[in-house]
């Protein structure tokens, strides 16, 4: 069997052996209702709270503050919509960046449509946000930002604290979609002056269906899920037991060994950006070089097109993904590399190759060896490179 | 996502280069939307001698392109003319409601070739005459569909 190499760790991750072992006994044996009073169900109890106080241990808070969620989407559409409901009398303004991810972008406009301001922050060519741009953004009627911790295509990473003391100064709360950083970033919610931060299980080798909001606490903001008194009241729905187990473990997991894991991602990653700027010519780097996720990966390959390229490292047994226009369905390619200001003949050709715990050297040499031949096989083919050859 | 014809001229594609002095050049598409077909034609006569192309695009961009070359080498410029974008996808047994624009433009690369080898030789070729390769024609096409 031709063997297969995974590198879209940014879209979602395996679940860890340790992990699937934990879940396990929550689906036949323990399968009790966390809510009932008899001894099978406070088993199911004990676990959720385990998990909840594993994930507040992770990010510096405090176990009330942690609510589990079916994953980042809704934990981003809860903290968004949720304080712009509650906060409606106070003001009915919130800053965003255009490079989000679209559970905050979508979610934005669809407030807007709501008689809401929304404010979209441009970024520089890295995908960084200004600080300035930020403060300036902000008035009286400012009720919330939200910016994500890092991006999920570019991996490039926000100033996170020094937005944090911004919002704290002018009294507004702040969000993060912490889905990419969380698992590959130190995360202190209390000294970061975080308000409420999203995650999701799968990222980091959890499963998935799976998400938590962090709320600080006093932090008041409308329930978006209505029902039963699960989750302090405030999200409702019996708990996914064995999913927030996996969470659980996943997210201990991965802080147990933070630097170490991270350092291999950094030689690794470093080493791949590396050797494709050596051996592939017209190329770019995309999102910032060194404020960026330990595991991301994502270049633009001039003259020709990501979908072509993601098939052809398919049949050489490589996973990875694109920006282009043409993986999407849409006509346009990547709200995010446009934003950092690409032209889009230039965002078609892109590729992000995420890297995880489980990839090593042997395999970053494999695919750029196997990239090499791929982009000059479709460049061969491709009249914008003639044109390019003519002009030069 | 794509069957295994589609696959295959992704692939190992046919006809895939230039033609020197070609008879007729055509090129549709724009890198703005992610595609660009250049079709070349050696005609002799009223047939279709040679054909070769370049592409910029997605997997079934290529495939178009390719499958399109095959249908019309050896075929005459009324045969050419008459092959549709439908034909070019059905022959790849069959393209993804989002990919049949890669199939328009593959006919229309055709087309603008003649185009150009009409306007070279000052031969009138019926159906040509009101063509428009406008910018986003082939995806608006798709999306009236």
């Amino acid at each position: 069997m031709q063997k297969y190499i995974y590198m879209d760790n940014a879209a979602t991750t395996p679940v860890k052996k340790e992990v699937l072992e934990e879940m396990l006994p929550y689906f036949s044996e323990n399968y009790g209702n966390p809510s009932s009073i008899y001894s099978l169900g406070s088993k199911s109890k004990v676990a959720v709270e385990k998990a909840r106080e594993q994930v507040a241990k992770a990010i510096g808070a405090d176990k009330k503050e942690i609510f589990f969620t079916a994953g980042g989407s809704e934990s981003d559409n809860w903290a968004i919509k949720g304080v712009a409901y509650k906060n409606k009398s106070k003001g009915n303004h919130i800053i965003t960046s255009k490079i989000e991810h679209h559970a905050v972008l979508h979610t934005c406009e669809y407030l807007e449509k709501q008689g809401f301001d929304v404010t979209y922050l441009d970024v520089d060519e890295d995908g960084l946000i200004n600080l300035e741009d930020l403060e300036k953004a902000i008035t009286d009627k400012t009720i919330l930002i939200s910016i994500m911790y890092a991006n999920n295509e570019i991996g490039t990473i926000q100033p996170i604290s020094e937005i944090g003391k911004i919002a704290k100064k002018r009294n507004i709360y702040f969000h993060t979609d912490a889905v990419q950083a969380l698992g590959s970033i130190k995360i202190d919610v209390k000294d970061q002056n975080i308000d409420m931060l999203s995650l999701s299980g799968h990222k980091f080798y959890g499963p998935k269906g799976v998400g938590a909001l962090y709320i600080r606490q006093g932090l008041k903001l409308d329930t978006l899920i209505s029902g039963g008194g699960q989750e302090r009241g405030k999200r409702a729905g019996t708990e996914n037991v064995a999913s927030i187990v996996g969470l659980g473990k996943a997210i201990e997991l991965a802080y147990e060994n933070l630097e170490e894991n991270n350092e291999k991602l950094i030689k690794l990653r470093d080493k791949m950006i590396k050797d494709i700027e050596e051996k592939i010519p017209y190329v770019r780097l995309n999102g910032h070089r060194n404020k960026r996720l330990p595991g991301n990966v994502n270049f633009c390959f001039r003259f020709i097109e990501g979908e072509s390229l993601l098939l052809s490292l398919d049949m050489v047994g490589v996973a990875g993904s694109s920006g282009s226009a043409c993986t999407s369905g849409s006509l346009d390619p990547s709200h995010v590399l446009l934003s950092i200001g690409l032209p889009h003949e230039i965002a078609h050709g892109s590729l992000r190759l995420s890297l995880g715990s489980f990839n090593n050297e042997e395999e970053v040499d494999y695919v750029v060896e196997n990239l090499v031949e791929i982009v000059d096989r479709l460049r061969k083919m491709s009249p914008l490179y003639d044109k390019f050859l003519e002009v030069k | 996502m794509y069957s295994e014809k589609v696959m295959d001229h992704f692939t190992h594609p046919r006809n895939v280069g230039e033609i020197e002095n070609p008879d007729g050049v055509g090129e549709v598409g724009n890198a703005k939307c992610g595609d660009i077909m250049r079709m070349y034609l050696k005609i002799e006569g009223d047939v279709i001698e040679d054909v070769k192309f370049k592409t910029f695009g997605c997997g079934s961009a290529i495939a178009s392109s390719s499958m399109a070359t095959e249908l019309i080498k050896g075929k005459t410029i009324e045969e050419a003319m008459a092959l549709t974008n439908k034909a070019v996808a059905e022959a790849l047994d069959g393209l993804p409601p989002v990919k049949m624009h890669c199939s328009v433009l593959a006919e229309q690369a055709i087309k603008s070739a003649l185009l150009d080898y009409s306007k070279k030789h000052n031969v009138v070729i019926p159906g040509l005459e009101d063509l428009n390769f406008d910018d986003e024609d082939h995806h608006d096409l798709i999306e009236n569909d």
